[in-house]
């Protein structure tokens, strides 16, 4: 069994997996279950100031279901914690006595006021947790007070926010990225000059699930009204692989300490972006669709993925896919591969012919012989594109690399670019 | 075999309480859940160029029907299957789809499971049928009249189709109530809750149909006279006749023939007024066959026997119905052909049969072996026949091996005189009798409107 012991940003984990700040992890009860579950940490959902009281609404989330997958993305528009902050610290500083071995970082979110800051940092502390995690992220609701989002999206107050809290305690701190910018590298830079440990990202995406169109409002509706709410989910993994890529290659932030959030379901999910640079992995709507369950698969899966790559501990593969993510324009245009159907296994449903003819490159035909449908790959038409692969619900087309004995030639390189530096 | 005492017939109504009978009945197979439907529509690959739709004999676009499950119009997936039969309700329970569209499923070679799109388009054109939605509209009045005679599968898609074309459409029948094999020749477990007449009512809800019943070709209806007072006459006679065994004692009354059990089952308000032997043999090997075997098992026959003369690879009836008749506990006898009765009226019969063979030449033959089987109920289903005497002399149509000879458009030998359905020549099924009315319809309206007509109005 592979070692899955893991860190980020100083904080010590007997496994990569943990919950992220969300309902899940809202009260002793629940982050016991994760625990006795198998989870390796988890961030306590977000505490605020004490006194102004939180108070969700009814009716809170919205799903996104394709075919018989249910919960394809799940949307919500719950605030941080509603429960008093003395409740949630007495409970938080128990759970980490109990379980002193795991993970327990605590979720932040107050106003933008160094007091504030300075206030609840002191309160936390008591709790004796490994760490917090502020969150800049939660893109309604407190955003509109002024907290969340509305923080995350200016690098100037990340950066000041991080670094009010790096002065004033000695816990290791996180901050939480919201997805709702246009680059994620202006508030990672600033968690990181702020003197951050780390990074969490990304945090849920602003989204409107849908509309109902008896009600004519949008869903989750409470009482015929609706507002955008975070989406997280499996749909939203390659926005956030993408986000934390672009970190891990950025020559300002590279190496700065991530902890990936975003549709993380499985151990693969987990795996992948560990190999982004991720030091461990937060989940939320997995097990709000599965239970806390699921997490032995994740460990086993992992462990036996590992040993079987010949990794010992996490941080031999972790970030080992950085390197090859490139800009397009580093692309080999000489790399060419071809469509190949293995005839036996196709059941002749047509699919990837109807949509090469009709949307891309005419490249797969379509006969019958003795009455017999037979789809074949026209290679000297074929783009190598993927489509047909992908559409194909046999698994049954693969690409296959043509040896054009050509060299590497990327884009820069190549005459037919006009700023080539091979043209003249 | 001992001497033969005069044993009466015990054949008696009630054998089961009525809610065991209700249960009986009830739908074979349960209606699909808006969930269920979902989950299966999920299935459907889509295929481009679709094997299922290719083996429809009316052509139903079955992915596109299927697709519109999918995203919740199921309205749209039921119109999607009436353009191209108006009968979609009564095939999604009737059709041997078994061996049409689900055969050549995709999914089947992968899955080892077809999409199940039988019960799919039961589904949608539910959907249809409960929204009380009419999705034709009528074509201006053309004052052209066409007479049909035979209110079954055929005939109704043939006046459906003329009706919207705007031609007005007059419909001969000889039994009391529209539907044909519908209404009368199907099990009552594949046609439970009215479905025949709610179809029946939703097609005539389109205007410019009438329905005349109780007129007969032949009797009240001469072709003569049809074709002189109508611009065009389609013919959707069905199968009148039915086939005999041949055999001495054939007429005591307990051999009955199956088709009027199953329609006297089909017409009963009540149940438990139907009597039912305690012994039945059903002889044939057909659907029809099936259909009383089982509807006598379930009226409470204690024992029920099916002997047909040759194997199951050769039986009319599909898998699914010999299925159904093994797991209802009726006994399956192949390779057998009766070859003597004996019993009065009133008395339970004595049925011989010999065991056959196929001989060299691949004909079939007695070996000798004989059994008998005692029975309080007899039931002949062994075939149908088209009884060509009520087309009349002189100018009636031409008809050749038993059947009407028609064109591929349904056109028969004499002008202006179409046909279609069990009375020509083709598979017997309620799917191919619609897409004959429906060819024939477009026949039809093609002649009737000379050449400047619409191409088509689906």
């Amino acid at each position: 069994m592979a070692d899955l012991s893991t860190s980020v940003g100083g904080i010590k984990s007997p496994n990569p997996f943990w919950l992220a700040s969300a309902p899940p992890t809202d009260k002793e009860y629940n982050v016991v279950r994760a625990f006795k579950a198998g989870w390796g940490g988890v961030v306590w959902k977000t505490l605020g100031e004490a006194g102004p009281p939180v108070v969700n609404v009814s009716s809170r989330y919205g799903a996104v279901h394709i075919g018989e997958q249910r919960i394809f993305g799940l949307n919500n528009i719950e605030l941080i914690t509603d429960r008093p902050l003395e409740v949630n610290l007495r409970e938080i500083k128990q759970v980490k006595k109990d379980w002193p071995d795991r993970a327990m970082v605590v979720s932040l979110m107050v106003p933008c006021e160094e007091d504030a800051w300075i206030k609840i940092l002191k309160e936390v502390e008591d709790t004796e947790c490994d760490g917090i995690e502020l969150n800049f992220g939660c893109p309604h609701g407190m955003s509109e007070r002024g907290m969340g989002a509305a923080v995350g999206q200016v690098p100037e107050y990340v950066e000041m926010v991080t670094r009010w809290c790096k002065s004033h305690t000695n816990m290791p701190v996180l901050v939480k990225l919201t997805p709702n910018v246009t680059s994620i590298l202006g508030p990672a830079q600033a968690a990181k000059s702020g003197g951050g440990d780390g990074v969490s990202l990304i945090n849920t995406v602003n989204s409107i699930t849908s509309i109902d169109l008896d009600l004519m409002a949008p869903t989750p509706t409470v009482d015929g009204k609706g507002s955008h709410g975070g989406y997280c989910g499996p749909a939203v993994k390659p926005m956030a692989l993408h986000m934390c890529a672009e970190i891990a290659r950025n020559a300002g932030t590279a190496g700065l300490p991530m902890s990936a959030i975003g549709g993380i379901s499985n151990w693969r999910d987990a795996a992948e972006f560990i190999a982004l640079g991720a030091g461990t992995t937060q989940v939320c709507t997995a097990v709000m669709h599965y239970g806390f369950k699921i997490v032995e698969d994740m460990i086993d899966g992992l462990s036996d993925w590992m040993d079987q790559k010949g990794y010992a501990k996490i941080s031999d593969f972790q970030g080992m896919a950085v390197p090859n993510i490139t800009d397009w324009q580093n692309l080999n245009m000489n790399y060419e591969i071809v469509a190949e159907i293995e005839q036996t296994k196709c059941v002749k449903c047509g699919l990837c012919h109807i949509v090469c003819e009709d949307t891309s490159h005419q490249a797969i035909s379509a006969e019958k012989i003795k009455g017999e449908r037979r789809y074949e790959v026209i290679d000297k038409e074929c783009v190598g594109c993927n489509l047909c692969m992908h559409v194909c619900p046999e698994n049954c087309i693969t690409m296959r690399k043509v040896d054009n004995g050509k060299d590497y030639m990327n884009w820069t390189q190549d005459p037919r670019n006009p700023f080539s530096n091979a043209a003249e | 075999m001992g001497k033969s005492m005069a044993e009466t017939r015990d054949v008696a109504a009630g054998r089961c309480t009525a809610p065991a009978l209700a249960e009986a009945f009830a739908d074979l197979h349960a209606p699909l859940t808006e969930q269920q439907a979902y989950n299966e529509s999920s299935r459907c690959f889509y295929c481009h160029d679709a094997p299922c739709l290719e083996a429809c004999p009316t052509g139903i676009d079955i992915p596109g029907f299927i697709r519109r499950i999918a995203t919740g119009n199921a309205t749209g997936a039921g119109r999607t299957i009436l353009d191209s039969n108006i009968m979609g309700a009564t095939c999604a329970r009737v059709c041997p789809v078994e061996e049409l569209c689900e055969e050549v499923c995709v999914r089947n070679t992968g899955d080892h499971k077809p999409v199940t799109i039988a019960q799919l388009q039961r589904f949608a054109t539910d959907a249809l049928f409960d929204a009380n939605m009419q999705p034709y509209a009528r074509a201006a009045e053309t004052g052209k009249k066409v007479a049909i005679v035979g209110a079954g599968p055929a005939g109704l898609a043939c006046a459906h189709r003329l009706a919207r074309y705007g031609h007005d459409v007059v419909v001969y029948e000889a039994r009391a109530k529209a539907g044909g094999l519908n209404e009368y020749g199907l099990a009552a477990y594949k046609m439970p809750d009215n479905i025949a007449q709610r179809e029946i009512d939703f097609i005539l809800s389109v205007g410019g149909i009438t329905i005349e019943t109780g007129k007969a070709l032949g009797k009240e209806l001469s072709l003569d006279q049809l074709t002189s007072d109508h611009d065009a006459v389609f013919l959707g006679l069905g199968l009148s006749a039915v086939n005999a065994l041949g055999l001495d004692g054939e007429n005591v009354d307990a051999v009955e023939d199956a088709v009027d059990y199953i329609s006297d089952l089909r017409q009963a308000v009540d149940l438990s007024a139907v009597a039912v032997g305690r012994r039945v043999v059903v002889i044939g090997g057909g659907n029809t066959a099936i259909d009383a075997a089982v509807q006598a098992k379930r009226l409470g026959a204690e024992d029920v026997t099916l002997v047909y003369r040759r194997g199951p690879e050769q039986m009319g009836a599909t898998d699914f119905e010999q299925d159904l008749a093994q797991t209802n506990g009726v006994i399956i006898r192949h390779w057998a052909m009766p070859v003597a009765i004996k019993g009065e009226n009133g008395s339970a019969v004595e049925m011989t049969f010999e065991a056959t063979q196929l001989d060299g030449n691949g004909r079939l033959e007695g070996t000798g072996a004989r059994f008998t089987l005692m029975a309080d109920q007899v039931f002949k289903a062994i075939g149908q026949a088209f009884d060509a005497a009520p087309l009349g002399g002189g100018a009636a149509p031409e008809v050749s091996d038993g059947r009407i000879v028609v064109d591929e458009n349904g056109k028969t030998s004499v002008n202006g005189v179409y046909a279609g359905g069990d009375c020509v020549a083709g598979q017997d099924l309620t799917v191919s009798a619609v897409e004959d009315g429906k060819v024939a319809a477009e026949a039809i309206h093609l002649e009737l409107s000379g050449q400047n007509s619409n191409k088509g109005v689906s």
